[in-house]
């Protein structure tokens, strides 16, 4: 076991920082206060093949891992969670399903382009009355001649309204499975623009502002026969599949966030000055540093572990790496909101100021706990292979 | 077409600066950088590489680490990598390494060679015009913009208060200012490839029409007499007095230390 990262993975990290110290944190605070999409930066990341870093150089891609990919959302995540959301929902809810269940045609048509980051993409799998119980799924889909017909509605979904490319989740009909009668579920490639695909409200949120967060709206949405994603039936495989990968990205944001706080906040407490000395100086402070610090080396280890063992299966499709991702999802979400959570406490009053980055870091930090599986999904995804 | 760009690790001055006993810079124990000035150059050769899909060689002489500034040159595009090593080319002023780079140069076909105006490290503004003095080329020092036309290379050339429009005919030597233009930034692929890419290589025995007398150490005319890091200013004298009388204070102190 060597826990020493090669050259490669130094001189990637080098990069992302680099990127993510000029080209993102200038932008971080405006992002989140005016919600602003930050397309600039995505145009920027597109150009330096930061959107398709795991996918295979034949299909526009970076060539590169899992764990590249993760260091990337983390780098960006740790000045910016908005910008390391885009990212993740991007690569491993849109780029990965069609890279792992896709036809050539589907990979020459949508996944080069996503790669390559001439357009974004996203993924649509909760509705207003199911998100962790993927069975309550209401949107239908209908065989029509030539074409499938899509009605219904997603919600809560990220990168909503700027992507170009969306992978769609659908009822196709029923099917008995140990004498219940079951809903089939199917996956489908959904361009935007296609007549009766429209957006519903933008939500207003707590945190990660600045990401698109719309409602999606289907009303005899026709699409090509062909954009069903993989066999019928298999949607649900599909998506437990591709959110085992996204929660590995959730999970370097979390990462990021924490890191990004532990900095902000190294800095802060040896120039705060309190009782004639900095507040580096008393022991509380100093342990309380200790414990993030050594938390945030934990959940690295696991987010990074999970991008390994997802990189290892990418190569012999053997061992399955959900309960990795799940595992590293819940550490490093918890561990961001703890550490973001003393971060503010030990800026005292200019923590829960605006212009202070851990303000944003916190309110960040809770989503991660939350989408793409929360913590508790987690836990029975763990608990569930502990007690098989 | 052939670009040649040669490239420096210079110390990252964020790290700090360590010194060898007889006064050199410690270059193993520093953290480094490729110099920006030359980073800068290679932008230029690639964007050449853009948009008339020129070859880029990068050079270096250096420590066999230093092999790091190839790799970083070729994650951001460079096609092939060159690094001349050994021992006995160390402790290199101006004007060996100069040499040491021509030498090793005559073994290359190019159009152009482009190299920083300066190394941060050095701040000698020598080595770039040395070697195209080495090997008899048009040198166009300070560039601002540089074009294509034919055969020739145009340049906008700095200077404080103005610049010069100067065309040089093919081969030349171009030293590039890092006002030139916003180097890029390596990409994740181009990183994997860079480190899996072949460098070459080259020793005493590569470099080409050189003497040994002027190489390394002992072929350095120039000799440092001392070295040392930043020295700190004093905290200087404060006064506290009105606009008016401040000026004439300072114009008073200015005229006592005979500076008007």
């Amino acid at each position: 076991m060597n826990f020493a990262l090669d050259k490669k993975y130094e001189m990637a990290q080098t990069l992302f920082r680099e990127f993510a110290e000029n080209e993102v944190k200038p932008l971080a605070q405006e992002v989140d206060e005016t919600e602003k999409f930050p397309r600039e930066t995505v145009d920027k990341m597109a150009k330096y093949g930061f959107l398709g870093i795991p996918i295979p150089k034949e299909y526009g891609g970076q060539g590169c891992d899992p764990l590249t990919y993760v260091m990337c959302v983390e780098e960006l995540s740790k000045v910016c969670g908005t910008t390391g959301v885009i990212v993740s929902a991007h690569t491993s809810l849109c780029a990965d399903p069609i890279q792992t269940y896709g036809t050539e045609e589907q990979k020459q048509k949508y996944l080069v382009p996503l790669a390559k980051g001439e357009k974004l993409g996203a993924f649509g799998l909760t509705e207003p009355g199911a998100g962790t119980d993927a069975q309550g799924q209401q949107t239908k889909a209908v065989l029509d001649g030539d074409e499938w017909v899509l009605n219904g509605s997603k919600c809560f979904i990220t990168n909503g309204k700027e992507a170009d490319i969306y992978i769609v989740i659908a009822v196709t009909g029923t099917v008995e499975k140990r004498g219940k009668t079951m809903k089939e579920i199917s996956a489908f490639i959904v361009e935007k623009g296609t007549p009766g695909f429209t957006f519903g409200t933008k939500e207003n949120k707590m945190g990660i502002r600045g990401s698109s967060t719309y409602e999606l709206i289907f009303q005899d949405c026709r699409i090509p026969k062909e954009n069903l994603l993989g066999a019928k039936g298999k949607g649900f495989n599909i998506a437990m599949h591709t959110l085992d990968g996204g929660r590995i990205g959730i999970a370097a944001q979390a990462l990021g966030l924490a890191e990004g706080a532990l900095e902000r906040t190294i800095e802060y407490v040896k120039e705060r000055k309190q009782f004639g000395r900095s507040i580096a100086q008393f022991q509380n402070t100093q342990f309380q540093l200790a414990d993030m610090a050594t938390k945030v080396e934990a959940a690295k280890l696991l987010v990074y572990k999970a991008a390994m063992a997802k990189g290892q299966y990418q190569i012999d499709h053997k061992t399955s790496y959900s309960v990795e991702a799940a595992m590293a999802k819940l550490a490093a979400a918890e561990i961001a909101m703890e550490v973001t959570t003393k971060a503010v406490q030990l800026h005292g009053g200019y923590g829960y100021i605006r212009e202070y980055d851990v303000e944003r870091m916190m309110r960040d930090a809770k989503i991660t706990e939350i989408y793409e599986g929360t913590s508790e999904v987690q836990r029975m995804v763990i608990s569930a292979n502990i007690l098989k | 077409m052939k670009v040649i760009v040669c490239v420096k690790q210079v110390p990252d001055t964020k790290g700090g600066v360590q010194f060898n006993p007889d006064g050199t810079l410690n270059r193993a124990a520093m953290l480094t950088i490729m110099n920006p000035d030359d980073k800068a150059g290679l932008e230029a050769a690639l964007r050449l590489k853009d948009q008339y899909g020129a070859e880029v060689t990068v050079i270096t002489m250096g420590l066999p680490k230093a092999e790091d500034v190839l790799r970083e040159a070729m994650a951001m595009g460079a096609d092939k990598g060159i690094l001349v090593t050994d021992r006995v080319l160390g402790g290199a002023d101006t004007w060996a390494t100069s040499t040491t780079l021509a030498g090793a140069i005559r073994n290359l076909d190019y159009d152009l060679i482009i190299t920083g105006r300066q190394a941060i490290d050095g701040d000698t503004a020598q080595v770039g015009p040395q070697i195209a003095e080495h090997l008899g080329l048009p040198v166009i020092s300070y560039a601002e913009e540089i074009k294509i036309e034919g055969d020739s290379v145009v340049v906008k050339r700095q200077y404080e208060d103005r610049y010069h429009m100067v065309k040089a005919k093919m081969p030349a030597l171009i030293t590039a200012l890092s006002e030139l233009n916003d180097p890029r930034y390596m990409t994740p692929g181009g990183i994997f490839d860079a480190l899996d890419a072949e460098i070459t290589t080259w020793g005493r025995a590569n470099l080409v029409d050189v003497d040994d007398a002027n190489l390394g150490l002992k072929g350095s005319p120039t000799k440092i007499a001392k070295a040392s890091d930043k020295v700190r200013k004093g905290s200087g004298e404060k006064v506290n007095v009105d606009p008016e009388e401040s000026v004439a204070y300072i114009v008073g102190k200015m005229k006592e230390k005979h500076i008007i």
